[in-house]
Order: structure tokens, then sequence, then C-alpha cells
């Protein structure tokens, strides 16, 4: 198998860093990714059901404001809501700086990544003032652990995540004979035409809109409330059985473990197989992967059940994966994640508890570069082609940003000759060499090296 | 806006041959434009409950369907306006506000978001669903006399598959701006030469970016790394303002007062599956404020302006179980400005009852969208039917002239 290091970390990794080398396998990649998870416990962000107690007071607070009869208890409400909001913006301006860290500083670059790719395939995003919060600690409970475990387990997981739940309008869908509906409430489609479609057999899948009907009828009962998270209500779930794709799930009561009969089912499915197999070619090396990519990556699927681990070793060990071309653009989180790897960045570098100063230097930079963080434009997640991303507003960004940025996270800047070395190891093209000796300043040479598409690719 | 003389020979003694072969620094003179119609095209993203916008309430059928919808304005007695538009009444009353109801691409029954925007944007039929790679606009432009790079215009932090193709298109936000030394370019130039995606985009960010209208900040012949580090601050402070539907609009209108003819942007926020009475009425806010504001930049201009918003599907009939629609099949699309004949909704209604519903569920489509698109083409800027049947709306058959414009 032609593994080589230095693509290995540029490609499946965070890219290179001055200070870490280069994994020497891919054994060693997938022991580090299926060992202790040594970012997080360094850089740690919370889980979601770790501050669902905050959001639940955040919600009590807001509403303790909105029902105050006087202007003293008002102001005493509008304090405390302050207060709380607070807590959570400076604990969020952390979390941000801590998946940038993670990236920087880890040893097990891969997990990053496909933490990324994954919290993407489950896109949910956290709308409002309340569910903002929630994006990242949604990632860290229900994604990351499963990144090297079972599709399956990675799918029950998301969907019982209130914010997922709430983001696709899950709790607000009653079977429409179902006692909590009294009469009244009924289907939401929402997640059960996104499940379908995105998460699991994919746009081409063969499902049809009475599948939908039948999986969002399915679904009723999935909920949560703020104080005890998620729940399954049967009071919800419209009665009697459903059928998804000819198969039939329940019966009179409704049971959570029909609809994990479901999840479970649809996470084997041959179609679900390739359409993930499709996505991490894409996402890892192509816009236009190699068929027998997909295929080995769907086989792999099919045959381990869905281990994403096995699925991750037949990616790494793929000849069509190691192509020496760099076919793909770093998405800006990729980009901005690996220019601060190469820079060497360590935690006093980034104003972590300034949140003012994040959003300066990273948080509206990767908005202008078309990424606003936990802002995806839809549950379809960011786009993968790649003129999606170098068009030229989108690139200014990422040229204002490395001609200014380093300088003003590091202060005392590499020579550029070095610092060529540190981002693009010992084979970088003749142009860049040539403009890493002839920039006028080292803040526009260190510029110009992270703007070279030799680093902006991998 | 073109580029000084002084900036083009900066510009071109930095970056040789490669950016006077740029079209986009081709000084374009206003009299080989093509035309001097405007169109503005917005793309309305999630899925707009046209039954919600433009409500038929001459429909026995609506009410039982939509038993709590919100206050409207009347427009014919027939159909009546979502309160949300309220603002753009008066546009009505002038003739220069339209509809055009109950009509769909040829997208049908999967009702995704991704694949509804694709085949909108790209204009073909389900024949070419996933294989798309150039948008209908780009391939119309192909066609336009005298069209040069800054005839179409796209605007915004995101790309547009609606302007994707092979023929030149601006591409540019208001809040983007780049700002460098002369030394940084000439490198820059290099380091890009050989891979052509990123170095188009460098050379288009730099013309545009040379412009006034580009950025804050504008590179002069003394930029220096300083002047670069602060660059970076101001398009920051840009970013605050940069996706309001005012700036978009403004910044569109600003090209449209130039060489621009055709400018493109989209808004989203229309897919209301829950609490529709409060949603909707937050995604119809920036549309009236686009228009509003092209209305009023645009100025004399306002007279040959015609703006056309469409959406990828309408929604369902009914409301759903949480006081919102999912994802349908026809919906409504709008038409403004002086150039269009308005106080008209043009529709073959097709009924509300549950039989005359599509599966019965959805408004049913009763004309293919992209007939109204090419007839407005055809009538802006003379593309014949051959054309727009073939090249721009593959296997499209345009019908008859509903004479969307005067």
């Amino acid at each position: 198998m032609p593994f080589d290091p230095r693509l290995a970390e540029i490609r499946f990794g965070c890219g290179l860093s001055p200070r870490l080398a280069p994994p020497g396998s891919a054994a060693e990649m997938l022991a580090r990714l299926t060992g202790p998870d040594d970012a997080a416990a360094a850089y740690p962000i919370a889980r979601f059901s770790t501050i669902q107690p905050q959001l639940h007071a955040l919600q009590r607070a807001r509403r303790a404001r909105r029902k105050a009869k006087t202007d003293a208890a008002r102001r005493a409400a509008e304090d405390h809501y302050k207060d709380l909001r607070r807590t959570l913006r400076t604990d969020a301006a952390r979390w941000t700086g801590h998946t940038f860290l993670r990236r920087a500083l880890t040893r097990d670059a891969l997990r990053e990544r496909l933490t990324a790719f994954w919290a993407d395939h489950f896109t949910a995003r956290g709308v409002g003032q309340i569910w903002s919060f929630a994006h990242l600690p949604y990632i860290e409970e229900a994604i990351r652990p499963h990144v090297a475990g079972r599709f399956a387990d990675m799918l029950r997981a998301a969907v019982a995540q209130p914010l997922m739940l709430s983001y696709l309008d899950q709790y607000r869908s009653f079977g429409p004979n179902s006692p909590a509906a009294r009469g009244k409430r009924g289907l939401n489609e929402n997640l059960a035409r996104e499940m379908l479609e995105l998460h699991t057999l994919g746009a081409n899948g063969p499902y049809t809109q009475a599948d939908v009907r039948q999986m969002a009828e399915l679904l009723t009962g999935l909920t949560f409330d703020m104080k005890s998270g998620f729940a399954f209500r049967p009071d919800m779930a419209e009665p009697g059985a459903e059928t998804v794709l000819g198969i039939h799930y329940g019966g009179a009561d409704a049971r959570l473990a029909d609809i994990h009969a479901a999840l479970d089912d649809l996470a084997a499915h041959p179609a679900t197989a390739a359409h993930v197999a499709r996505k991490l070619a894409v996402h890892f090396v192509s816009d236009n992967p190699p068929p027998s990519l997909i295929r080995a990556l769907t086989l792999r699927y099919t045959e381990t059940a869905g281990d994403l681990a096995a699925v991750t070793d037949a990616l790494l060990t793929h000849p069509d994966a190691w192509s020496t071309e760099l076919r793909n653009v770093k998405q800006p989180v990729d980009f901005v994640g690996s220019a601060l790897r190469a820079l060497d960045l360590v935690p006093r570098h980034l104003p972590l508890s300034n949140l003012r100063r994040m959003q300066n230097l990273l948080l509206t930079p990767m908005a202008l570069m078309g990424q606003p963080m936990g802002a995806p434009p839809g549950p379809d997640g960011w786009p993968e082609d790649d003129p999606d991303w170098i068009t030229p507003q989108r690139l200014a960004a990422r040229l204002q940003w490395v001609m200014s940025a380093p300088f003003q996270l590091r202060r005392a800047l590499p020579r550029p000759e070095a610092f060529l070395i540190a981002a693009l190891g010992d084979s970088a093209p003749e142009p860049v060499k040539f403009a890493a000796r002839a920039a006028e300043s080292r803040a526009e040479g260190i510029g110009i090296i992270l703007a070279s598409p030799a680093f902006q690719r991998f | 806006m073109t580029l000084t003389r002084r900036q083009m020979l900066r510009r071109s003694a930095a970056l040789g041959c490669c950016l006077a072969a740029n079209p986009l620094v081709t000084p374009v003179t206003l009299a080989s434009a093509p035309s001097d119609n405007r169109l503005v095209v917005i793309i309305l993203r999630g899925g707009l409950d046209g039954l919600d916008l433009v409500q038929p309430r001459g429909d026995a059928g609506f009410a039982a369907l939509r038993p709590d919808s919100g206050a409207a304005l009347d427009l014919d007695g027939f159909f009546a306006l979502h309160d949300g538009l309220a603002s753009l009444h008066p546009l009505w009353q002038a003739g220069q506000l339209g509809f055009v109801h109950a009509v769909s691409t040829p997208y049908r029954d999967r009702r995704s978001h991704f694949d509804g925007q694709d085949m909108l944007e790209a204009g073909t039929g389900m024949d070419a669903l996933g294989r798309n790679r150039s948008g209908w606009l780009n391939r119309a432009l192909a066609h336009l006399p005298g069209a040069a790079s800054r005839t179409a215009y796209a605007i915004g932090r995101a790309d547009m598959l609606l302007t994707r193709g092979a023929a030149p298109v601006a591409n540019w936000a208001p809040d983007a701006a780049l700002t460098l030394s002369s030394q940084a370019e000439l490198l820059l130039e290099r380091v890009m030469h050989d891979d052509p995606l990123f170095r188009d985009a460098t050379l288009e960010a730099i013309a545009l970016s040379a412009t006034d209208l580009g950025g804050a900040m504008t590179a002069t012949d003394t930029t220096t790394s300083g002047d670069m580090m602060n660059a970076m601050s101001e398009s920051v402070r840009a970013a605050r303002t940069g996706t309001q539907p005012e700036t978009i609009a403004r910044f569109a209108a600003t090209q449209l007062r130039a060489e621009t003819r055709i400018a493109a942007f989209s808004l989203g926020g229309f897919d209301t599956h829950s609490r529709q009475e409060r949603n909707l009425p937050r995604a119809l806010g920036p549309l009236s404020t686009a228009i509003l504001t092209l209305q009023a930049e645009l100025g004399p201009l306002w007279a040959r302006t015609t703006i056309v918003a469409v959406t990828e599907f309408g929604r369902t009939a009914r409301l759903n179980g949480s006081g919102g629609t999912d994802h349908g099949t026809a919906g409504a699309m709008l038409l403004a400005g002086g150039a269009v004949r308005g106080g008209r909704v043009v529709a073959d209604w097709p009924g509300l009852a549950e039989a005359d519903l599509y599966q019965r569920r959805d408004l049913r489509p009763t004309r293919d969208l992209r007939a109204h698109l090419a007839w407005l083409l055809a009538g802006l800027y003379g593309l014949d039917r051959t054309t727009l049947e073939a090249e721009v709306f593959p296997g499209l058959d345009m019908g008859t002239d509903p004479r969307l414009i005067l």
C-alpha cells in the first residue's frame, strides 16, 4: 500500500505540524482513532446533556422576564437571564477555540476530520438564543464517540438528540390519531424525509413519498423536554403499525424499540452503504472519486454491518485514496485549522475568553469564507463542490485572513523559508519556494505560502 | 465601473499577461451593452408556500385547507396578498407587482430541497437531475448580444448554480474586500498560476476589489503589509451588515446602474415546517425590503427593471400537525418592477378540492415555471425560441406568451 506519512497528515489529518511527527502507517492512524480520545481530554467541550440544565435555566429565565409583573421584577429577571447567557457565551467561545486547538495539537488528526465529516452528515443547526449554544455539545455527545463505532449507533444517537429533534421539527410531530394530538395536532414530515434522503438512503434512494409519510408516523413519539432531555412519549405516537420500504414496524402499543428496529434496518440498507461510501470518498479524496474506491467502501460497510472503523480502514488502505495529485479544496474549517497547526499554535495564542477577539480573528473571517461555524445553509450541510468554496468573494476572505491573522495570533512569526517546510514539507512547488524568499515581510511570505493552492488543497 | 488607467497599468505590470487576458478587466462601454433592460433574479430558498403568499380566497376549498389564514390584502377579488408583503401593495396598485400561480419546475415527487434547488437553478428537466453543472442564467448570457464580463452579477457570500457556467459572470459580495501590496499580488499570481480554479478566482477578486464597489478599502501603489492587516478588520466590520437584504439590494442596484444588466442573489428562510403564521412573515420581510431598496436605489432605471423571485417548490395544501406546511409541488412566483405588466395574478387555476390536488396533497402545477422565465428572457433580451427551448431550458415547450412585461 502506497502509504505516505506527509500525504496522510494532509489528506486525512489536519495538516503538517512543526511540532508533531506525521503518522507512520494506516495501522497507527487506526490505532489512535480507536484508542483514547486525548484531544478531547486536553481541550474539553461540554456534552449536550451536561449543558442541558443551563439551557433549561436560560429558558426559564426568559419566561420569567416575559411574565414579570413589576419593573423591579423585570429588571431582576433580565439581569439573571443576561448572567446565564454571558456564562454560556464565554463557554461557547472557549469550545470553539478548543475545536481549533484540537486540530492544531492532536496526534490523532483523523478523528477531528471524521468528527467534522459525520457532524456534517448529521447536520443539526442551533437556531435562536438558546439553541445556538448547543451545536458543539451536540457533536461532542452524539457524533464524536461513534466515529470509529457503528453507523447504526450514531444514527440512533443523533436522532435522540434534542437539537436534532428541534432542528427538524420532530418534537412537534404528533400521530394524528394519538391521544396527545387531541384531534388538533398532527404529523410533521421534516425529520422523516431528511433521514431517508440525507442520513441514510440518499436522494436517489429506493423510497417514495408513501415511505416518507409512514416513516413520519413511525417516528412520532420522539421528543424531549429541556428539563429531562430526550423522551419517547407513547401518547404522541400514531397507533398501529407502519410500513417503511416494505417492512412492517410496531403494533398496537407504540414502542421506542420499533423505531430503533427501523433505524437499524435503514443503517443496514445497501443504499445507505453506497450513499455513505460515496460521501466519504468525495469528502476525503475527490469531488469525482474513482468508482473502484466507492465500491470498496460500500463493500466494507456491508461486510461489517456499518462498522465505521473498518470503513475508515478501507479508505486509508485503498490505492485510489493516495493519488499524489491534490484533488480537493479544503473547506474553511480545514483551511484555518491546518494553518493554525502549521503556525504551531498553542493555547496561549488564542483569546479563548475574549469573545470579540475570537469573532474578529476566526469566526467572522470564516463566515466571509462561506462557512459560519455551526450555521450550515440547510440540513444537507456544507457543499462539497470545490467551485462553491473558491469564488472570488470567498477566496478574497481567505487571502485577507492569511495576510493578517497569523501575525495577530502569533506576533512572533517564523521565517517564511522555515514556515514553508512546516506547512508543506519538503515538496513545495517551485513558485511557492520563490515566493517564500521574495516576500517583502514575514507576514506576507507566510500569507502567500498559506494562500498557495499547494496548501489550500488536500 | 472600470479600472482607472493607473490601476490598469499597475496591475498589468504586476500580473503580466494573465490579468490583461482576464475578461473582467476588459473595459466595457455602455454602447456595447446588450440592452438597457434590467433583470433581477431572486432565488427564494426553502420552498415558499405559494398558497399562503397569494391566497386563493375565492376558492371554496381554501378556507377548509387553511382555516386560520391571517390578514391579507385583496388583490383581484379572488386572490389576496399575504400581510407580510403589505408594504408592496402600492406597487400592485401601480401595476408594478404581479404573480404567477400554480407553477413549478419539472421536479416531481421526491420533494428534496437540494435537488429541487438544483433543478430550479439549472433550468433542466428531471432527466438531468444530479448532472447539472451550469445554470440557466449563465446559458442565457451566452446568447446575449454584446454580453461582457459584468453584464451579469452574482451577489452574496454563497455560490449559485444559477449563474455557474462557461459565460463570465461577476461574483462578489458587499462585504468582500481584498487589499494587497503590489509585491503580494505579483507573488500570488505566481503561486496560483498553474491552478485554474484558484488563478481565475484570484484575478477576479483582485479586479473586483479594485473598483470602488468592491470593498471598504482599495489597494494603492503604496499598500503595505500594515494596510493588509487593517483590511481584515475593515471587512470584519463590513461583515456585520453584509448579509442584510438592504445591503445586498443596494449593492445590486449600484451594479445595475453601471454596466450590469442582470443581477442574481438568494434569500432564505422559507422552509416553514412549523408555526408558519410566525415564520413566514420573518422570511417575507427581507424580500419586500430587497424589492423596495432596489426600487429606491434604481431611480429612473426602475422603469426598465424586472424582478423575478422563484422558489424550488410550493408546500402542502393542508397545514401539517404543527401549524406549518411540508414540502409540496406547485407554488407562486413574484414579479416586480417598472417594466412588469403587473396588477395581475397569472394562473390557470387548478382548484383546491381534494381531487384537484396533486397526489391529493399539493397544489397542482398547471404550467412549467420555466416557460415564464423563458418568455421574460425573450421579451427583455430578444433570445429566440429555439435557443430558449433547446439550450437555456432544455426540453421546455414555451407555449403561449403570458405577456409578463410591458
